[in-house]
């Protein structure tokens, strides 16, 4: 298989992840891209809090996910790739140009940000920035939970 | 030593039910308060846990060991004094938690596993 899920989502790890997409998936592995997080052990073994121990957890910096992404779009098993913020998922694709798809999970509300759909809030310059993805051919959607219907980005950026 | 509180975080309503349910069990109010995630990234939670907790010593009571409600409240403990995390919380838990608030966060807390735990038992048919 592969990696199943480009996911932005403000939370990272969290039940939404984990068993809603995890469980549906049959998910194997989780790659969390964050700078911060991968520089904090503190915050990795809080992450790791809250998955079972069936599936893997792997923390990476951009600049690792950009060199390591080939391998885990080759893993036979089924991987979710998580992002915490629209800047993340930007410096990605611009570093990995095999990023075709996004799904915004959850951005919530920030002084700045107004809200495009229950659980998406962003500035006009998040907006902005998500458009310009898919200028360069990454789908880009809005779903939080897999029986949710996926928003189209016409409809909240 | 001042008494303690407590703070239920949790997905959805489900803290706001148990503080209803303490309550109506005990008639003890003002003992628990409740912290829901919904709509909140981690900002916003963190900024609702720290209103809820105020000053002085708390346990925070988490609904699961993982996610934002756990990941937030032990971000929360971390840069705290006398705040204690316990996950899984259940009615059994609180209710002898709101009995027993006079010990220090950690004791409570410890208190809280025990009690929360000897609840959870399969029943002979």
């Amino acid at each position: 298989m592969t990696l199943a899920l480009y996911r932005i989502d403000d939370r990272l790890i969290h039940g939404q992840v984990v068993v809603g997409w995890g469980q549906p998936l049959n998910v194997s592995f989780i790659v969390l891209v964050d700078d911060e997080v991968r520089s904090s052990d503190w915050e990795q073994d809080l992450y790791r809090m809250g998955v079972p121990p069936n599936i893997e957890v792997r923390f990476a910096s951009v600049d690792e996910a950009a060199r390591e992404l080939a391998v885990w779009e080759a893993d036979p098993r089924v991987g979710i790739l998580l992002v915490g913020d629209i800047d993340t998922a930007v410096a990605l694709a611009e570093r990995a140009p095999q990023v075709r798809r996004f799904n915004v999970g959850g951005v919530h509300h920030r002084a700045g940000r107004t809200e495009r759909l229950r659980f998406v809030y962003l500035t006009d310059d998040e907006a902005r920035k998500l458009r310009a993805l898919v200028a360069r051919g990454v789908d880009v959607t809005a779903q939080d939970v897999p029986t949710a219907r996926a928003v189209p980005i016409s409809e909240f950026a | 030593m001042s008494e303690l509180r407590g703070i239920i975080v949790s997905h959805a309503a489900v803290a706001q039910a148990l503080v209803a349910a303490v309550a109506a069990i005990t008639g003890i109010e003002g003992a628990l308060t409740p912290v829901s995630n919904e709509g909140c990234g981690t900002e916003a939670l963190a900024q609702r846990l720290s209103q809820a907790v105020g000053t002085g010593p708390a346990v925070l009571f988490v609904d699961l060991p993982g996610g934002s409600c756990f990941t937030s409240s032990a971000r929360y403990a971390r840069q705290h004094a006398e705040i204690a995390v316990v996950t899984g919380v259940n009615l059994a838990m609180l209710l002898d938690f709101v009995f027993h608030r006079d010990v220090a966060p950690d004791e409570a807390a410890r208190r809280a596993v025990d009690a929360g735990g000897k609840a959870i038992r399969v029943t002979a048919a």
